[in-house]
């Protein structure tokens, strides 16, 4: 009962970290209550739909502001979908950097466009490797018989 | 076996939207909740699926039980989010309200955006709820009562069609074909072209909407409180 314990108390660490760093905020929390003994891996589901999209999208804002003329519109509803997504998947960083991200469209600042595109990126990568974390820990703890806290 | 008492399950949703994640959530919130669900990417599909006809517009003249109700499954609302290529939800929620056998289904629109005047607007063109993204369990505790509405209309229609029928014949207004009074009462289907609820009704019913809209949307994420609906119990 002793690995069960600390990994569960691993996870409560992990999973308050990821909070208080911003990396998720409370409509991921809305998501995981979605997931139920009839859908039991909604949230790894979810969460693949949501990086497989995430690449699209900044390979597509990438093409377009290599262009010569870029246009902004067409950046700007990327990162307008992307904002909707990791809003909805409660990727609060993710969705911070679009909301700077939109401004540059609209001032139509290619700079300051590749600056945020850069950061998507990071941000991204971060919470893949996070969420990775965390989806591993919860694997191991029901391998071990012990059930997922549950976040207050 | 169906004495589960659940009325939920009975109802059928369409939920609209072109983001595949918001989809997969939408579709996993209203099966939570024991609806039945069927998602569609765009307004066109969801018209598609809806069994909507182009020259089905408000018509007077089309008589009660006429066959030109395409609906093949019925959909007790509809769900679309606001911003989508091509047809809007605003578009969509437009065409089935403009429908004369569509106009009674519950529209709820969705939106990112809290952008007051798209709210007034979607609500004026008939939308029962305007839900800001992303929706959460709670928000569809509200669903509920606007189904509950339409299948208690439904079933009034179909005792009131025989009643309806007579006055239409004799109204000036409308120039309708004679039709001979139908001497048996109408078998149990489906009502066709519901009439549209009186002047009165629907005004108050735009009215208590405005009033909620004039008391102020907060800043924050709330949402917008829309309690002066009436509803029958």
């Amino acid at each position: 009962m002793d690995i069960l314990n600390q990994l569960q108390r691993q996870y409560t660490d992990f999973t308050a970290l990821l909070y208080r760093e911003g990396f998720v905020d409370d409509n991921f929390t809305q998501v995981q209550k979605l997931q139920d003994e009839s859908s039991p891996d909604f949230v790894v589901e979810v969460v693949s739909l949501f990086f497989e999209d995430c690449e699209k999208l900044v390979n597509n804002m990438a093409e377009a502001l290599e262009q010569q003329d870029v246009d902004f519109k067409q950046v700007d509803s990327h990162v307008h979908q992307l904002k909707g997504s990791s809003s909805s998947m409660g990727a609060a960083r993710i969705k911070n950097v679009c909301i700077a991200f939109k401004t540059f469209c609209e001032a139509q600042n290619r700079e300051g466009c590749l600056r945020c595109l850069q950061q998507v990126n990071h941000e991204n990568t971060q919470l893949k490797t996070n969420l990775q974390a965390l989806f591993t820990l919860e694997r191991q703890i029901v391998a071990n018989g012990g059930s997922i806290p549950v976040m207050q | 076996m169906a004495i589960t008492g659940d009325s939920r399950s009975q109802f059928h949703v369409l939920a609209v939207d072109d983001s595949l994640i918001d989809r997969k959530l939408i579709e996993r919130l209203l099966k939570t909740s024991s609806y039945q669900v069927t998602t569609v990417d765009s307004g066109s599909k969801a018209l598609k699926f809806l069994g909507f006809q182009e020259d089905e517009q408000s018509n007077p003249d089309t008589p009660f039980g006429s066959p030109n109700n395409h609906q093949e499954v019925e959909v007790n609302l509809i769900i679309t989010d606001y911003c989508m290529p091509g047809m809007t939800g605003y578009d969509l929620l437009k065409k089935v309200k403009e429908s004369s056998s569509l106009r009674n289904i519950p529209v709820v629109i969705m939106s990112s955006e809290n952008v007051p005047s798209r709210i007034t607007r979607c609500l004026e063109e008939g939308a029962d709820e305007f839900f800001l993204k992303p929706v959460r369990l709670s928000d569809l505790n509200r669903l509920k009562p606007h189904m509950m509405k339409t299948k208690i209309k439904n079933q009034k229609q179909e005792e009131d069609q025989e009643e309806l029928k007579i006055s239409e014949i004799q109204s000036d207004e409308q120039q309708q074909p004679v039709q001979p009074p139908s001497p048996q009462p109408q078998p149990e289907s489906q009502p066709q072209a519901p009439p549209p609820p009186p002047p009165a009704l629907l005004l108050q019913h735009n009215n208590n909407k405005r009033k909620a809209m004039e008391e102020g949307l907060s800043p924050d994420r709330t949402r917008p409180r829309y309690n002066g609906i009436p509803t029958m119990v």
